[in-house]
């Protein structure tokens, strides 16, 4: 049986121009267009493109809800067993386009997709976890290898046959372990990596750390007489109860809560829920993790103008780098919001 | 977590916790080392007095480096 495919390309691929024809609304067509039939070729007898569906950069991006649900219909018309999307290199639009669109047609019609960018391209971080990205070069320039990966891949996932590791695949890294077995057990392994690396020869880890970004820092307070301050905290502490069900680890979720009327955090109003340090002390007196005690204390004392009257507060432990930013950028678009001057994040 | 609510508040963030290497690995800008892991503000092994003596100086030191203009990561320590 041959495997059915809709290929999705934008406006440039389709020929209908370049960013002023970035505002075409959705559209389908019979067969293979623009790079597509060279995908045809690479797939030979094994697959057909049955469809493509073009849609405007410009409209996907701007108008992400009605294009998507307008492509998923015309995609899913063409009945398809594996859906392709690019290759879009590291434009960025396109990128986002594409690994929308892939995770969506995942979720909705529960065929495998794939898509090829370049690794820096925003659709990367956004849509890795979701679909198969075969890695490209930065431009067009890379055409040819990207879509002889498109074809491997896509081939691959509808005989529905394991991927390898993305190294060797020439995919970038969903995050996904597999458990096999080794030869030779870890504390060997780890000292022949250490002996390697002591002696200055290539090694491979076999846990790749997260990449974390940085940013310029913020501008300091001018005035702390008439600051106001907020407390946030990941170490864990919440009001007694743990009312809101944050996760003793792996957290996926923070809390607000209402410090107003509060000198001091006690044992009996407050405790610790974090699993991954000794909560003891913290139990006994949960100021040493979250200050509130101080923290008023040095309020009346006019060192500060004003305690913000809410804290915000999470377990950091095996939390998701993703979900950490995510609460990030919530709890500071909240704090910038109510007019918050500067904060004090303590960890554990 | 530090760092998302700089970027997004526009606010100084000064993160207090123990284990420097990943505050600076995570993206923190405004650095004060705390205690230990399970009391990074506070020494209650130390009695009452103590406790609440470290809490103040770390929190003193925080206020500071919020006020300090800075180009890069800058730990802060406490005397």
């Amino acid at each position: 049986m041959t495997i059915r495919v809709v290929h999705y390309i934008n406006q440039f691929y389709a020929g209908l121009g370049g960013e002023e024809a970035a505002n075409a609304l959705p559209e389908s067509r019979e067969g293979a267009v623009g790079p597509g039939m060279q995908l045809q070729a690479l797939f030979g007898e094994k697959a057909r493109i049955v469809g493509t569906v073009v849609c405007g950069d410009g409209t996907y991006g701007e108008r992400t809800e009605e294009a998507r649900s307008e492509c998923l219909r015309l995609i899913e018309a063409f009945r398809p067993d594996l859906f392709v999307a690019g290759p879009a290199f590291n434009a960025g639009r396109y990128g986002f386009a594409c690994g929308d669109i892939c995770s969506t047609v995942g979720k909705k019609l529960g065929i495998p997709t794939v898509t090829a960018l370049y690794p820096e391209n925003p659709g990367v971080e956004l849509f890795a976890k979701n679909t198969v990205i075969v890695q490209t070069a930065d431009s067009a320039r890379g055409m040819k290898p990207a879509l002889e990966g498109l074809a491997r891949i896509g081939l691959k996932l509808a005989a529905g046959e394991p991927l390898g590791p993305a190294r060797l695949e020439g995919t970038i890294p969903r995050g996904i372990r597999k458990n096999f077995f080794f030869e030779k057990n870890g504390a060997e392994r780890a000292v022949e990596m250490l002996l390697d690396k002591i002696a200055g020869r290539p090694f491979r880890t076999e846990y790749e750390m997260p990449v974390f970004k940085r940013i310029p820092p913020a501008a300091p307070i001018k005035d702390l007489k008439k600051a106001t301050i907020a407390l946030v905290c990941s170490g864990g502490i919440v009001p007694k109860g743990n009312p809101d069900h944050i996760r003793v680890s792996s957290a996926e979720t923070y809390g607000k809560y209402d410090i107003s009327k509060l000198d001091d955090l006690t044992p009996e109003t407050y405790e610790s829920i974090h699993g991954g340090y000794d909560r003891v002390w913290a139990n006994e007196d949960p100021d040493v993790v979250l200050p509130v005690d101080v923290m008023r204390e040095l309020e009346r004392e006019g060192v500060f103008g004003k305690l913000y009257d809410w804290i915000y507060t999470t377990t950091g432990t095996g939390t998701a780098v993703s979900h950490a930013e995510r609460f990030g950028r919530e709890i500071g678009a909240q704090l910038k919001e109510a007019g918050v001057d500067g904060v004090i994040l303590t960890s554990t | 977590m530090t760092r998302e609510i700089e970027k997004a508040a526009g606010i100084p963030v000064v993160q207090i916790a123990t284990i420097v290497p990943i505050m600076l690995t995570v993206g923190s800008n405004r650095i004060v080392p705390g205690v230990a892991i399970p009391h990074p503000v506070g020494d209650p092994a130390k009695g009452p007095e103590a406790d609440r003596k470290a809490r103040r100086e770390l929190l003193l030191k925080a206020l500071e480096a919020m006020t300090t203009p800075i180009t890069e990561q800058t730990i802060f320590e406490r005397k």
